[in-house]
Formats: C-alpha cells, sequence, structure tokens
C-alpha cells in the first residue's frame, strides 16, 4: 500500500482500464489537451493517443448521446462531465437512452458505458453549478450509482465501473479530490464490487451512515463524540444503486441506533428510500426514529456562511446522533 | 472495399408493396384494438428508405425515428416480427417491449426505433464514431424528420459528426409536417438542407417520392464516404399520407394538397417506370401485390398466436446480467 490522491487514484483507474482494453475511450470537454479540468486526465493523451482520449466541444447532449451510440455497437465508453451539474443539459441521454436501451431492445442492446465527472456542492459555487444528483440518478431502473469517498473505493469501483455491462454513473466527491488515502500498489488489480458498504469506522453505540463528501463528516463527529462516550459506527454506502442493504442492517442490529447523512436534498433523497427499508426490514431493531442530515431544501445560495447553513455539517449531525442516543 | 450489389427494382418494388400493405393492415387492426400505444405510419414515405437501404450494404448500420416500421421490414425484419411488436408479443422484434416506436433489430443492424425527436441523432453519430474508431468502412444511415431539426440535440451532433469527420449521412425525411405544425411554422429557414451548410457538411435535396433517385444519390454520397470517411446530409423530400399518428386526423392540410402528392405516389411511378421499360407486367405487379397481402395477413395470425412475455421475465430486461438492483 502507498498513499495518493483521490485525483491520482480516479488517474490510474483511467490509465489502466485504457491499458487493458482497446474498447475503451475517454471523452468529454477538456479532458485531452488541457488534461482535465480538475486535472483527472492529466498525461493520458500523452500515453493513449487523441483517438482514445478526446476532447469535445460544450456539447454534454451531444457526447453523451454518442457515447451511447458507440457503446451500441460494443465500445466501452468513458465520458466525463466536467461536474454532474452539467449532466442536466444530458438528461434525456442518460435517463431517456442509456438506462431504457435494454429493455426497449428486447434485450438486444445493452449499453456499457460509464459516465464520471464530480458531484455535490464543491464551496460556493451557488445554485446551478452545485447540484447533488445522486437521488435522481438512482431512482432510474436500468443505471448503477457508485459514490466513492476515498482514493482505494475511486480507484477500485471505477475501474469495475468500467467493466460493467450497463450504465454506471461514478458520482466523484468534488471536494475530495485532493485528499490522501493509502491504496494498493500498481502492479495488484483493485476491483471494488458496486452494491458493497464498508463498515469504514467500528463502533457499538449508533450506526452513521453515510456516502461520498459525508464521509469525512461523519469521521470528524465520531472522533468528536468518542470524547463523550458516544462510540459512532460509520457505514459508507460506496453505492447508492445497487444498495448494500445487509450491511447496512447488520451494523443497525448492533447499535440499534441510526443516522443518515446524505449530500442531497431532503425531499425523496437517498436518506428517505433507506430510511423505509430500515423500518420495513428491521422496525424491531431499532430503539429510537431514523434521523436524517441532508441539505436544506432550498436552492444552493452564494453566500459562505449560507451554504454552511444549507449543507449537513458537524453541528447538524452531532446534534442528531445525540438525539437518537437520547444523549 | 466491399462493393455495393445493385438490388434488383423488382425486389424493392415489392418491398415497398409490403411496407404499404403492412402499414394499411397495421392501421386496421390498430382501430380493432389489437395494437397500444402510439402507431406512426409510413404509407407515402416508402421509396425513401427503401431506395437508401437499396443503396448500402447489409452490414451498414441503420437508426430512425418513431415512424419505424418500413426501416425494420426495409432491412430485413420479418413482417412476423413487425407486426408481433406491435401486438406486443415475445416473438416481436423487440420481445414486445418497445412497441410500435422502438423497433430494433441487432442481426440486420437496425438500431432502432427510436421515439424522443431527435435524440437518436446523437445515438447515430456515436454508431459512426465506432466505426471510425475502429477503422472499418461502413456508413451509419441516421433517418429523421423536419421535426428533429429544431432540436440542439440534432445541431449538436452534427457538430460532432463534422468536427470527427464521422462516416455518417444524416437523412432528412421531410414530409412537410412536425407532428401537426407545417415547415413553414416551424423551421426559420426556406430549405431545410441549408442547415448541413452551417456545419460545414455538404448537403443535398432529393426527390423522395422517386426510388432510383434516393437509391442513387445515397450510393453516391456512401461511396464517396468509403473512399474518405466524412457526414453528409440529403433533404429528402416525401409526403406522409396519413397523420403523424393514429389518433390524428390531419385537418391542417387540404384534401386537395393529398390528392395532388397520391398522384405522385412512389409506387405507382417506380411500377410505371419498370412498365415503361419492359422490366414489369401488370400480371407481374398484381403477383407482387397480392403476395405482399398474404404475407401480411400471415404476420398478423403469427401475432395473435404468439405468447406474450411472462411478467416474471421483466427484471431479465433491466441490467444486462439479469440482476435486481
Amino acid at each position: 500500500m502507498r498513499e495518493i490522491t483521490y485525483r491520482q487514484a480516479l488517474n490510474e483507474a483511467l490509465a489502466e482500464e485504457l491499458e487493458r482494453d482497446p474498447n475503451v475511450f475517454l471523452m468529454g470537454e477538456e479532458v485531452a489537451e488541457y488534461q482535465g479540468a480538475y486535472k483527472v486526465s492529466a498525461g493520458l493523451l500523452q500515453r493513449f493517443g487523441p483517438k482514445r482520449v478526446i476532447d469535445t466541444p460544450i456539447s454534454e447532449n451531444g457526447f453523451a448521446g454518442l457515447g451511447i451510440g458507440a457503446a451500441m455497437v460494443g465500445l466501452r465508453p468513458i465520458i466525463e462531465f466536467m461536474t454532474f451539474s452539467f449532466s442536466l443539459v444530458a438528461f434525456d441521454q442518460v435517463v431517456n437512452n442509456a438506462p431504457n436501451m435494454f429493455m426497449m431492445s428486447g434485450g438486444q442492446f445493452n449499453i456499457p458505458i460509464t459516465f464520471r465527472g464530480p458531484n455535490g456542492p464543491a464551496h460556493q459555487l451557488a445554485a446551478t453549478h452545485s447540484h447533488a444528483t445522486e437521488n435522481f440518478y438512482a431512482s432510474v431502473p436500468g443505471l448503477k450509482v457508485v459514490t466513492p469517498a476515498t482514493p482505494r473505493d475511486a480507484k477500485g469501483l471505477l475501474k469495475t465501473a468500467v467493466r460493467d455491462d450497463n450504465p454506471v454513473l461514478v458520482l466523484e466527491a468534488e471536494l475530495l479530490y485532493s485528499s490522501k488515502g493509502m491504496v494498493e500498489p500498481p502492479d495488484e488489480e483493485l476491483l471494488i464490487p458496486l452494491g458493497k458498504a464498508e463498515v469504514k469506522r467500528e463502533g457499538s453505540d449508533v450506526t452513521v451512515i453515510c456516502y461520498a463528501q459525508t464521509v469525512p463528516l461523519a469521521f470528524k463527529v465520531a472522533a468528536q463524540l468518542e470524547g463523550e462516550d458516544i462510540s459512532v459506527e460509520v457505514v459508507d454506502l460506496r453505492s447508492i444503486k445497487p444498495l448494500d442493504e445487509q450491511t447496512i442492517f447488520n451494523s443497525i442490529a448492533k447499535t440499534h441506533r441510526v443516522v443518515i447523512v446524505e449530500q442531497d436534498h431532503p425531499f425523496c433523497g437517498v436518506g428517505a428510500e433507506i430510511c423505509y427499508r430500515i423500518q420495513k426490514n428491521i422496525f424491531d431493531a431499532l430503539d429510537a426514529p431514523v434521523l436524517r442530515v441532508s441539505q436544506e431544501d432550498v436552492p444552493m445560495p452564494y453566500n459562505e456562511h449560507l451554504e454552511h447553513a444549507v449543507l449537513p455539517n458537524a453541528e447538524k449531525l452531532v446534534t442528531a446522533v445525540k438525539q437518537v442516543c437520547y444523549a | 472495399m466491399q462493393p455495393v450489389e445493385q438490388r434488383d427494382e423488382v425486389e424493392m418494388l415489392s418491398l415497398m408493396l409490403l411496407i404499404r400493405r403492412f402499414e394499411e393492415r397495421a392501421s386496421q387492426q390498430y382501430q380493432a384494438q389489437k395494437i397500444g400505444g402510439f402507431c406512426h405510419l409510413y404509407i407515402g414515405q416508402e421509396a425513401v428508405v427503401t431506395g437508401a437501404v437499396a443503396a448500402v450494404r447489409p452490414d451498414d448500420y441503420v437508426i430512425t425515428a418513431y415512424r419505424d416500421h418500413g426501416h425494420a421490414l426495409a432491412r430485413g425484419t420479418s413482417a412476423n416480427a413487425c407486426m408481433a411488436e406491435l401486438f406486443g408479443k415475445e416473438t416481436g422484434c423487440s420481445r414486445g417491449l418497445g412497441g410500435s416506436m422502438h423497433f430494433f433489430d441487432k442481426r440486420h443492424h437496425m438500431y432502432g426505433g427510436h421515439a424522443i425527436v431527435g435524440a437518436h441523432v446523437p445515438l447515430a453519430v456515436g454508431l459512426a464514431f465506432a466505426i471510425k474508431y475502429r477503422g472499418e468502412d461502413r456508413v451509419t444511415l441516421c433517418f429523421f424528420g423536419d421535426g428533429a431539426i429544431n432540436q440542439g440535440s440534432f445541431h449538436e451532433a452534427l457538430n460532432l459528426a463534422a468536427l470527427y469527420r464521422l462516416p455518417i449521412i444524416f437523412i432528412c425525411e421531410n414530409n412537410l409536417f412536425a407532428m401537426g405544425t407545417s415547415v413553414k411554422r416551424s423551421t426559420s429557414l426556406k430549405q431545410i438542407v441549408d442547415r448541413a451548410e452551417g456545419y460545414d457538411i455538404p448537403g443535398e435535396i432529393v426527390d423522395g417520392m422517386n426510388f432510383r433517385e434516393v437509391r442513387d444519390k445515397v450510393a453516391e454520397v456512401a461511396d464517396s464516404i468509403r473512399k474518405e470517411s466524412h457526414p453528409a446530409f440529403l433533404e429528402v423530400r416525401t409526403y406522409r399520407y396519413r397523420g403523424h399518428s393514429m389518433s390524428d386526423p390531419a385537418s391542417y392540410r387540404t384534401k386537395e394538397e393529398l390528392e395532388k402528392y397520391r398522384l405522385d405516389d412512389p409506387i405507382i411511378r417506380l411500377r410505371a417506370q419498370l412498365t415503361r421499360e419492359g422490366k414489369l407486367t401488370n400480371e407481374q405487379f398484381d403477383q407482387l401485390d397480392k403476395r405482399a397481402k398474404e404475407t401480411v395477413l400471415a404476420s398478423v395470425k403469427f401475432a395473435e398466436e404468439s405468447p406474450e412475455l411472462p411478467a416474471e421475465k421483466l427484471y431479465d430486461y433491466v441490467y444486462f446480467n439479469g440482476a435486481k438492483p
């Protein structure tokens, strides 16, 4: 194991998959000559050439559709959205074409495509550039949605996504590109299955379910509450769809208390679905109502102070955890 | 380069008759409520797809919008599989899961059947991208109506095709109406073909009621593309005799206008050409028509007797590996 950044981990995943399979190509705005808006694709043009690493005009709908068409005849495109906020311009392709094709064609055309890029609120980008899209996309049958929070998960999940025979959205955490973590050496194949959550920190009093940018938040709160004698178990979903219910249920069977901290909006958010499944399946294991911490139900304001107030933050999470612990 | 075989014109006339009779029967079965959803008929436009397909190879890629019955039949999908699809049966070309607007046939390189106006044009560009990526000499034929040319996806797709110099023929089937709105009321240009110029794509106007003209023009353009990859645009002027869909009485046009086009019918025209040249007798034509009607009648029987996909199999068609998320 060695320590690398989330950005480097994604870069390694892309390079390894481009190297492994000639059907894989990377396409998006400024992925080639500019080396990637967030430098995730740095060096790939030089290594694989312009046939495999392709710059596009600012035409998300057009190049998302191009990728889906190429996937219909067996190529395995990796389509980068500069941010998933821009994927909304390609919503018709991502929602209507990619996941519907297999059913509509009676099983003749599966779409082995990966859509990837940063997702979720970053820092003072205001309403149009701060979308957390996981709950929109996870509600669409035929799509898979993963949300890595660590360099290791970023690399392992992206590589698995590229090899999946269905459309997969890899929602990267914009604020975590420079974060560091331990990852297997490059000569060791790292594949992390889609649909497997991970207990990232063991605890006994309360389960905090988190993903993507809320994982470091959960860790921060867990460390803080350690000093107050509350033992927090941190469950990182890693994958929103498929959803690993079992790991969630196992943790709650142990702690009997749960808070879900999500980066999307409260109405029909990811936590709402998880909450439903918990009460349906292990109602008797609960010692307190399930609580959710999410964004406020407002468009994102630019003002830094107000942005902080909208986002899930440590104060809100601490309050929720104490509430379910009746502490 | 593999040469394109000149398809026999009598055979192509017989294909146009099959499409015509298929659509008439589909209309009847729709009214009898054997067919659900939306159903858009191709009657009047037969020479467009027949001419285009006659000019290319069986392994070239074809993709179109929702008025797709003729495209599947022209590509070689059986009338049985097409009618069964309309009936929602498992034996349909999309196993009864796509319906009228979503005909797919991988074996015959028919890539749909797409129902969001303009949304398949980027997909077509992706098919062409894959051809160039693999260094093949295939061509993609992308059919769409005059309504699609005002969608953003169309413009983005044309720009990408021109930028990457992809092997694709954009075939605009201009039947003068985008649903119920005439081209004059929906498009700022006087001529649709001028859209192509804006993307530095060569474009031409073709008489879509004339099988030979469509075939020869598509053959010429496809030949040029196979020599050196590039996109091309054809505005093919045609006319649909029926409404936009089965629920449209087409009251936005006059009977006189419709009659004018009926006199210029593509089937009558090719028949007259062949008869004049001594290649077809009246008896032979009647035989072809009789055979088309019989094939279509048999397809109705086939569709009626076919099974439906059981609900237990639904989840087999969501993810490729059949896994339930």
